[in-house]
């Protein structure tokens, strides 16, 4: 367990540098273009000059926010084991993991997912469990040729006085590569950190109450256009995309 | 479906809804018989309460008949035919907290937990038909609802006791128990009870039961002392003595009441400047609650006593006494009625006939006429005490 946190927390440092590297990079030749394509004063020194500012800001805006890390944590009202157990066999993770489409365990150590992205796109990789600490600690990371990485580590505990569980879970989301790992970057945006906390409720709930509490889907009079945009912006929306109302709720509700 | 739903402040209106479908394996659904207007609503109605939306489905005190359940709930927990009375508040059974009896508590029946976290630290439980930051469940003012966790909540009521008996089990009667229950009372000890409303007269009645020697009254409106005089009550109309303070100084001896009951909440009227000053903060949204009774009774108890907060607060308040409540020792409960510990025993007490809660009923009209009676319970008109709508009834006559 300690040696999977120390990697992991290697990872997140090396990520962090090369980003901020690649990102200071982009800033002044960024920059440095701009400057060039003004001094020109043509069509064409404009069209560089705009073009070098835009390389600037996006150099500027990104970065740093592509390789985040999400923690949370909460008590269940169950064992260690059972909690373990249930985590342990990750097909159970689409049930409580909202953006989480499907996982299929391939063998003893790797699985294959798949997660739901923007505009509906599908997002794949595989995963490999780097540490395995029965009723303590899981780690996994994603293998090469995946659409993302993600390290991801749990833990369980007991929590003092016979409470049940603490669980704690990191999770490490690196720069992927490519158009489909950008989406799933912005679908990071959305706080990972609320994200997970969300999931994690959700896993409480299921594990406590057989099944994750609802309002989608009941009646309802008419709705105004403003309760349609603060639903649009709410945290907790889930990212659906391209995909048609009937699957997503379908998607969701996975778990009854 | 008919349903009374939530249209902005002020704005009430009976719509035609789809009928609720089952969401979750827990789930049942109810056709409902009886179906009540609450004080609480009231302040949904004044547009007090943030995360309301336009459209959401109004009302938490309802009774009916189980017409479907989920695929999780067990035959001998409930079934089809059913009649029950349904709790306010929604609780999973299993939780950290349902397992203390903590049902208003309940860590797993709010999908929206987050939004009560940002404004309270941790979310209470699910309601029916309130603000989205509690959940956002559609409510029973309407011909059916969906009940989540319907193998804990509702509570199985025999045939041949009429609605009237039993619906307030829903909420205000349990809710004025509770709030004589966070009293402490012990034998001969007094209360003063600010709030005649409906659950304070179930405190009042309460508080009696839970064996209180003298119980203090204080209202503004005649009709509901009365009420509460009927029930063994000493009354006081606050707008017709000068100085409330002094009057239950003189009443208790110079010794004060044990226990004060803040049986009114946010929207509290009283006299005097800083009620005005009150009332401007509220309007501009700086202080969201007028918390004047919750001072009175903080500077009215006794030192070493109880306070009890039965009333709805939604905020945060200014100018609270914390001086007072310090120095004096006192002591304050407070809470979302714990729903499940009370409805049995209570149904056991008004089939033994201790106490008659259709005593508070003061209009019985068909569901159409909601949006008025909003106006009517929170004017105080037509000395309205409580609604019981009827969702099935043909609205086109009136039967007040």
């Amino acid at each position: 367990m300690n040696e999977a946190a120390s990697i992991h927390q290697g990872d997140a440092r090396s990520v962090r540098k090369w980003s901020k590297m690649l990102k200071g990079g982009a800033m002044i030749g960024g920059g440095a273009l701009a400057i060039f394509g003004l001094s020109r004063r043509s069509k064409s020194g404009i069209g560089i000059a705009a073009a070098g500012g835009l390389l600037t800001l996006i150099a500027a805006k990104s970065g740093e926010k592509r390789a985040s890390i999400a923690r949370s944590s909460i008590v269940l009202n169950s064992t260690p084991q059972q909690a373990y157990q249930f985590w342990r066999n990750f097909e159970n993770l689409p049930q409580f993991m909202r953006h989480l489409e499907s996982v299929t365990v391939l063998d003893k150590n790797t699985s294959r997912w798949t997660a739901i992205g923007p505009l509906g796109k599908h997002i794949h990789w595989q995963a490999e469990i780097i540490s395995d600490r029965e009723n303590e600690a899981i780690a996994w990371h994603s293998l090469p040729g995946s659409d993302v990485n993600i390290d991801g580590l749990v833990k369980f505990q007991p929590a003092p006085g016979n409470r049940g569980t603490i669980l704690r879970v990191h999770l490490l989301y690196r720069p992927p590569v490519g158009a489909l790992g950008r989406s799933f970057a912005k679908l990071l945006g959305k706080d990972p950190g609320f994200l997970i906390q969300q999931d994690l409720r959700r896993l409480k709930a299921l594990i406590e109450a057989g099944e994750i509490p609802t309002v989608e889907g009941q009646s309802h009079g008419p709705r105004s256009s403003a309760a349609a945009m603060a639903r649009l912006l709410s945290p907790d929306r889930p990212i659906r995309g391209r995909i048609r109302l009937p699957e997503a709720l379908e998607a969701q509700r996975r778990v009854s | 479906m008919k349903a009374v739903c939530w249209m902005g402040t002020e704005k009430m209106s009976v719509e035609t809804v789809p009928d609720p479908t089952i969401l979750n394996p827990r789930d049942a659904i109810v056709k409902i018989t009886s179906t009540c207007i609450c004080g609480s609503d009231l302040h949904l109605y004044n547009g007090l309460m943030p995360t309301m939306e336009q459209g959401d489905i109004m009302g938490h005190e309802f009774m009916g008949e189980v017409v479907e359940v989920g695929g999780a709930i067990r035959p001998e927990k409930l079934k089809v035919g059913d009649r029950v009375v349904v709790p306010f508040t929604i609780a999973c059974g299993h939780c950290f907290f349902c397992r203390q009896e903590l049902w208003s508590c309940c860590d797993n029946s709010n999908p929206n937990y987050w939004i009560a976290e940002k404004m309270m630290g941790y979310s209470p439980s699910g309601l029916f038909g309130y603000t989205h930051m509690l959940g956002g469940y559609a409510g029973g003012q309407a011909q059916y609802a969906r009940v989540p966790f319907a193998d804990v909540g509702p509570l199985k009521i025999p045939d041949g006791i009429a609605d009237e008996k039993v619906v307030f089990l829903s909420d205000i009667f349990p809710t004025g128990w509770m709030g004589a229950e966070n009293c402490n009372i012990k034998p001969g000890d007094t209360v003063a009870i600010w709030g005649c409303g409906p659950v304070g007269q179930f405190a009042i009645r309460s508080a009696f039961l839970l064996g209180a020697e003298r119980v203090i009254a204080i209202d503004r409106f005649d009709y509901r002392l009365q009420l509460a005089q009927e029930a063994g009550a000493e009354i006081i109309n606050y707008e017709q003595v000068e100085d409330l303070l002094q009057l239950l100084k003189d009443m208790t001896g110079n010794i004060g009441p044990d226990s004060c009951m803040d049986a009114v909440g946010m929207e509290a009227h009283y006299t005097g400047p800083v009620y005005a000053i009150d009332r401007i903060k509220q309007a501009l949204r700086l202080q969201p609650d007028r918390p004047q009774v919750l001072r009175q009774c903080i500077l009215a108890c006794r030192k070493g006593g109880t306070v009890s907060v039965p009333g709805v607060y939604g905020g945060f308040i200014d100018k609270m006494p914390i001086g007072a409540y310090v120095n004096k020792g006192l002591t304050m409960k407070t809470g979302q009625t714990h729903m499940m510990r009370y409805m049995k025993p209570l149904l056991d007490r008004v089939q033994r006939g201790e106490i008659d809660p259709s005593f508070v009923v003061s209009h019985r009209v068909p569901i159409d006429q909601a949006p008025k009676m909003y106006q009517v319970f929170r004017d105080k008109q037509d000395h309205c005490t409580k609604v019981v709508l009827d969702p099935w009834a043909d609205g086109s006559s009136i039967a007040a």
